[in-house]
């Protein structure tokens, strides 16, 4: 495989884990809910994940579990913001603090082991084109990854769902008056996009790098909550986000194809400055940001 | 039955100050239950966590050396987190402030100029001011979100620490460990407790202290900083400025993280080094929730929050715990606390009648 080759392909597996916790962060956000434990929760889907598929060898299992544990953990979120109208930010970062602890202690006893990284699929004829054909061969969670992006645009745009969501994000009073459920609406947001993070810490730690090394989500969920500013809170945008960071976090084979040595500290920052300037770039354009942000994002509602 | 949550016209104050209580007694309950789960020795765990700490003069000292940072960082982040501006990157502005207070000892490891320390205090308290103030421009300018800024720019200082440490700053008698040299005496802030490793910022701290309790409840700097954070459209017409509001909250925080890292450096550390921060940012951020966002209520959540970091320390030892049950417990206390909060604005009323 050519470098480029090897960079193409590994971009799709890189941006897997950002897109899993970003799309699931665009539902809660889309029904108004402002999330910031999801570093948390990929801390602990990557933990359990792990735990499990090293004691079962059933990477299957592994995933279930993740989604279970992340799925659980944005349940105390939810109580917290929707039960007890606390404050989001803090909420968020109290989850976010308690999943990043209990990912080490679960972690702990496996510091250091090793799984099989799973069989890649290639996709018949494609996978044989030159150069790009590597695009084609990943592991199954990428392929579900991008369907599930599919399924989640059109949910959200087409579907009477993704207008209940909508709805109940855009204006909460309004949609109870219609006789919707905010709250529950709103949990259900929620405990998806936990369910989400869980996955995405899952394929982090078990397929992507399969190895437990404590603190190896790096940041990665606030960036996948980055990713949804960026895409202003629409599927498609979120994709490409989530491509352009697969292929920063690349940096180094990057610098390492163009010829240039550059110090590794200052590649590993290379995403999180990114992240930053994207930020400026695409918040600046205020009149595009308060078109497409979420209107009750963040606010409590009483039910 | 149908419980409501009516919103009160004042803050109950009985339930403002038995808050934190439940929340801690409930994050005992809670973490005894867990790691009796892990299959750890709970009962010692327990009593490593929360009572050793105070015992014996050795470990309340411990616990006054931990106080100072936490509570220092802590008062400037309850600025910014009563007007609406989430610093949540307080742990970078401390690495970035430790850095600066360090680059005078690690280019003179010689010096020993009285003018040395002051000096480099004041480095690291405008290093971590400039840090924090990066968040506050490209939030100003660029309507940048402050949270994912600040955070971002935690994970880069850290990797500029790395860098410095592995590279330019090493120590080349350190035997390749990423610390730097140990600084002069004249680089060290003298001991305030003899035979403890306390020294005077815990003065500073408390000073600091008083300061935001002043400015909070006495001077209408503090007014117009709060109605600018949360009600930025009325503060606007009153003719003070949301961005005021944000410039001023992360350059105070930044400025106190700062200086709670150069006073790491210069202080129980003697040389900067890796964990140079022990996750003081962001426990801060549960301190400064802890106490309410109130300057006394951080006084008295800064010291809890200190003797658990000690007792961490003890539990690794005594119990077999790991680090991170320090984190699991700190994340639980903010959980029942933010829980216990909703009694403090609403009152609770359960309907017991049906709804038809």
């Amino acid at each position: 495989m050519t470098i480029l080759a090897f960079i193409l392909a590994g971009t799709l597996a890189a941006a897997t884990p950002l897109l899993l916790a970003a799309l699931g962060e665009l539902i809660t956000e889309r029904a108004g809910v402002l999330n910031l434990g999801i570093e948390g929760m990929m801390a602990l889907g990557a933990a359990v994940g792990f735990v499990v598929t090293y004691n079962t060898h059933a990477p299957v299992l592994g995933f279930a579990a993740a989604a279970l544990a992340g799925l659980a953990l944005s349940l105390v979120f939810a109580m917290l913001a929707l039960g007890f109208m606390a404050n989001q930010v803090a909420a968020g970062l109290a989850i976010g603090v308690l999943g990043l602890g209990l990912s080490s202690l679960i972690g702990k006893p496996l510091e250091s082991q090793t799984l099989d990284a799973p069989a890649k699929l290639a996709i018949p004829l494609l996978a044989d084109l030159p150069v790009i054909g590597a695009l084609f061969e990943q592991d199954l969670v990428v392929f579900l990854t991008l369907a599930l992006a599919v399924v989640i645009w059109a949910v959200l745009n087409h579907s009477k769902l993704g207008l209940i969501i909508r709805a109940v994000g855009e204006n909460p009073s309004a949609a109870r008056a219609l006789g919707f459920r905010v709250l529950r609406i709103r949990l259900a947001a929620v405990a998806f996009g936990g369910a989400m993070a869980g996955m995405a810490g899952a394929y982090a730690s078990t397929i992507y790098t399969p190895l437990w090394a404590d603190g190896m989500i790096a940041g990665r969920g606030w960036i996948a909550v980055a990713l949804v500013v960026f895409g202003t809170w629409a599927a498609g945008r979120i994709v490409f986000g989530a491509l352009l960071f697969g292929a920063l976090s690349l940096g180094g084979l990057i610098a390492q194809a163009a010829g240039v040595a550059l110090p590794s500290q200052l590649l590993a920052s290379l995403p999180y400055g990114v992240t930053i300037l994207m930020l400026a770039v695409i918040s600046s354009n205020r009149r595009r940001m308060r078109l497409n942000t979420v209107a009750s994002l963040g606010q409590p509602f009483a039910g | 039955m149908k419980i409501t949550f009516e919103r009160r016209a004042a803050l109950s104050r009985p339930v403002l100050f038995a808050a934190p209580v439940i929340a801690l007694s409930l994050a005992m309950l809670t973490s005894l239950i867990l790691f009796a789960a892990l299959g750890k020795p709970a009962g010692q765990a327990l009593y490593s966590l929360l009572l050793e700490p105070f015992v014996g003069w050795y470990n309340i000292s411990e616990v006054l050396l931990k106080m100072g940072p936490l509570m220092l960082i802590a008062q400037g982040l309850a600025i910014g987190f009563r007007a609406n501006v989430f610093n949540i990157g307080a742990e970078g502005q401390l690495i970035i402030g430790a850095l600066c207070a360090s680059a005078l000892p690690v280019y003179f490891p010689e010096g020993s100029s009285p003018l040395m320390l002051p000096a480099m205090i004041a480095m690291g308290a405008l290093g971590g001011a400039a840090w924090a103030g990066i968040a506050a421009g490209l939030r100003v300018r660029f309507n940048a979100n402050e949270i994912l800024v600040t955070l971002m720019l935690t994970l880069i200082a850290t990797q500029v620490l790395n860098y410095l440490l592995l590279g330019p700053w090493k120590d080349p008698h350190g035997f390749n460990f990423p610390q730097s040299v140990t600084f002069p005496d004249a680089a060290l802030l003298p001991i305030l407790l003899t035979g403890t490793r306390v020294n005077i910022s815990l003065l500073a701290a408390l000073l600091v202290s008083a300061l935001a309790y002043v400015m909070m409840r006495h001077r209408f700097s503090g007014y117009q900083l709060l109605v600018g954070g949360l009600a930025p459209r009325a503060a606007r017409y009153a003719g003070f400025t949301e961005a005021r509001a944000v410039w001023v909250s992360l350059l105070l925080g930044g400025l106190m993280a700062g200086l709670a890292g150069a006073c790491e450096v210069a202080g129980p550390l003697g040389q900067l080094q890796r964990s140079v921060s022990t996750g003081y940012g962001y426990s801060a951020i549960i301190v400064a929730y802890l106490g309410g966002l109130n300057p006394l209520g951080i006084v008295v959540s800064a010291f809890l929050m200190a003797a658990l970091f000690i007792g961490g320390d003890n539990a690794m030892v005594s119990a077999d715990l790991p680090v991170a049950a320090v984190f699991v417990f700190q994340g639980l206390l903010l959980v029942f606390y933010l829980a216990s909060l909703t009694f403090i604005r609403h009152r609770v009323i359960l309907n017991w009648t049906r709804r038809a």
